[in-house]
């Protein structure tokens, strides 16, 4: 098993910090798979912690002017390890002014993620390396089959998403009052946040969003574009989801399954993120 | 939209009704008055006042006059329901607490009497919010009886004077000690606290005193736990006028002026905690 990965370019820099850093806050520990053509970032809850899901992509090509990687074997060309998304996102805060960075899997008394940040120092020519040595556990073969992409639900209604800015201080004031909301859309473009509690009915309507055009065959197309698809979710991991997002992506959607599962899907300039939070049962 | 349509509709059948551009200038005056979960709302065709009460020791007052108001109609004599506070500056707070420079949030507020439910239609950038709040039978109010011909001792302060001096307050000391006089110390405020007591002094001739009319020496303690969420109203606030009365109750107005330059007041009653005899 061999990983190393070298980014030069500053600008894939500053997004792969971002990424990390949108990971952190997304997850507490997450699972990085490595293999030749993409890096993903993987979040599969137990239905017990509250089954939230998560599939990050990055195309390494996109990112890294150097890449090798030698898997567990020829046919199984893939490296899966777990690590705390906190380290990662704590190890790239030195990037900003950085020249470079190596990203390198490492075995230093246990298995590492060794990031060494080439630091350029204002004053001369010379550069300094910081090198963070993230512990992580590699992930053995059979456990992979927990890891796979998650399937995309066929959706009773696909909807664009709002300015999430705007969502995200709606939901965040909505969780002051209620622990579970309501996500609903139509398609006619209507999506709705509620909440109900004994003490107050707040509901937030956003309009004329826009619907994606429907991928697969299915009922959906006969569905009355008044008729509302809903969720009942838990508010916090929608919020969490929201507060990760710090630069609004080039295209989100929301996809709902009623009463089974809302499914996000965002892409900002290289990376897609999809994010699933299953209905309260 | 059926939304608004409901809204016409019902438009007759309420008591209150209430439409503000700029939900800010509501929302700032209530969050100087809260500092408990339940609030009592009175409104007539002069506006709102919002009181909030604690321990049957102090009690808050915001006034918010109908001309704040693009659109005001009290139907009845006055409209008068409890709410909790906490939920409604939430509400009308839904769209960010501090919201990018430019855009307002715009505010429809509705109530069709006793029984029913404080609606609050808010709208920021074309999105629209609906809170249905549910009221509460309202609960009798203190009566503080503070009568400005019982007032004693009067001083007019830039708040910016006492802003410090509240923020800073010893919380480890149980009581603050107001001293006012036509004497030296003219005004003073005191703590007594684990670390030793402190005493602040404000000359009469200060630039911060707008205005010093003491008649007699008053030294009266009041409870710090109780006037200390007041420094919610202070700092909002440009003025604030200090009073006191016969019984050394205690009367803090706080002048407050909106994001449109309009003026607002709220007012907090305070009784003395004990009997300090005169010095």
């Amino acid at each position: 098993m061999k990983f190393r990965a070298k980014i030069v370019d500053a600008a894939c820099l500053n997004q792969f910090t971002r990424v990390s850093n949108m990971i952190a806050k997304l997850a507490k520990t997450c699972t990085l798979r490595i293999s030749p053509n993409k890096l993903n970032f993987i979040l599969s809850d137990k239905l017990a912690s509250g089954g939230v899901s998560m599939w990050c992509e990055l195309e390494q090509e996109n990112f890294f002017s150097e890449f090798q990687m030698e898997g567990v074997s020829a046919e199984n060309n893939e490296i899966y390890l777990e690590l705390t998304s906190e380290n990662l996102s704590r190890a790239l805060k030195t990037t900003q002014n950085a020249r470079s960075l190596k990203i390198k899997l490492t075995n230093k008394h246990f298995p590492c993620l060794t990031i060494s940040v080439e630091l350029q120092l204002s004053v001369s020519s010379s550069s300094r390396i910081v090198t963070h040595d993230i512990p992580i556990t590699i992930i053995p073969r059979r456990l992979w089959k927990d890891l796979r992409e998650p399937s995309v639900p066929d959706s009773d209604v696909s909807i664009y998403l709002p300015v999430l800015k705007t969502m995200r201080s709606v939901v965040e004031k909505m969780k002051n009052i209620s622990n579970h909301l309501i996500i609903e859309a139509n398609l006619n473009g209507d999506l709705n946040l509620k909440i109900e509690t004994e003490l107050v009915c707040i509901t937030t309507h956003f309009k004329d969003l826009g619907n994606p055009p429907l991928a697969s065959e299915n009922t959906s197309q006969n569905r009355n574009p008044e008729e509302m698809a809903e969720v009942h979710i838990d508010i916090k991991k929608l919020l969490q989801f929201l507060a990760g997002q710090q630069v609004n992506p080039t295209k989100a959607i929301c996809n709902i399954v009623n009463n089974r599962i809302v499914h996000f899907d965002l892409l900002h300039e290289d990376v897609s993120l999809q994010y699933f939070i299953p209905a309260l049962s | 939209m059926p939304l608004l349509t409901q809204q016409i509709q019902d438009e007759n059948e309420n008591s209150l009704v209430a439409s503000l551009d700029n939900v800010r200038n509501l929302s700032t005056i209530l969050k100087a008055i809260h500092f408990k979960d339940f609030a009592t709302c009175f409104a007539t065709k002069n506006g709102i006042k919002v009181t909030v009460e604690n321990a049957k020791c102090v009690q808050a007052n915001a006034f918010i006059q109908a001309e704040i108001f693009q659109e005001f109609v009290v139907q009845e004599e006055s409209v008068t329901f409890r709410i909790n506070l906490t939920v409604l500056l939430d509400c009308l707070s839904i769209f960010g607490s501090s919201p990018m420079p430019g855009t307002l949030t715009a505010l429809r507020m509705c109530y069709q009497g006793y029984g029913h439910p404080l609606m609050l239609f808010l709208e920021e950038g074309g999105v629209v919010t609906v809170c249905k709040i549910n009221t509460q039978e309202p609960e009798e109010t203190l009566d503080f009886d503070f009568c400005s011909t019982n007032v004693i001792n009067k001083i007019i302060l830039q708040s910016e004077g006492l802003r410090e001096a509240f923020s800073e307050l010893d919380m480890t000391s149980e009581v603050l000690q107001i001293t006012m006089s036509p004497n030296k110390p003219y005004f003073r405020l005191s703590t007594f606290g684990n670390a030793g007591s402190s005493h602040l002094d404000y000359p009469k001739d200060s630039d911060l005193m707008e205005a010093f009319h003491c008649n007699q020496t008053q030294v009266n303690r009041y409870k710090i736990s109780l006037l200390k969420p007041s420094t919610k109203a202070l700092v909002l606030s440009c003025k604030v006028s200090i009073r006191t009365d016969n019984r050394g109750f205690l009367s803090l107005q706080y002048m407050i002026r909106n994001e449109d330059g309009q003026i607002c007041f709220v007012e907090y009653y305070c009784c003395p905690d004990e009997e300090v005899p005169e010095s």
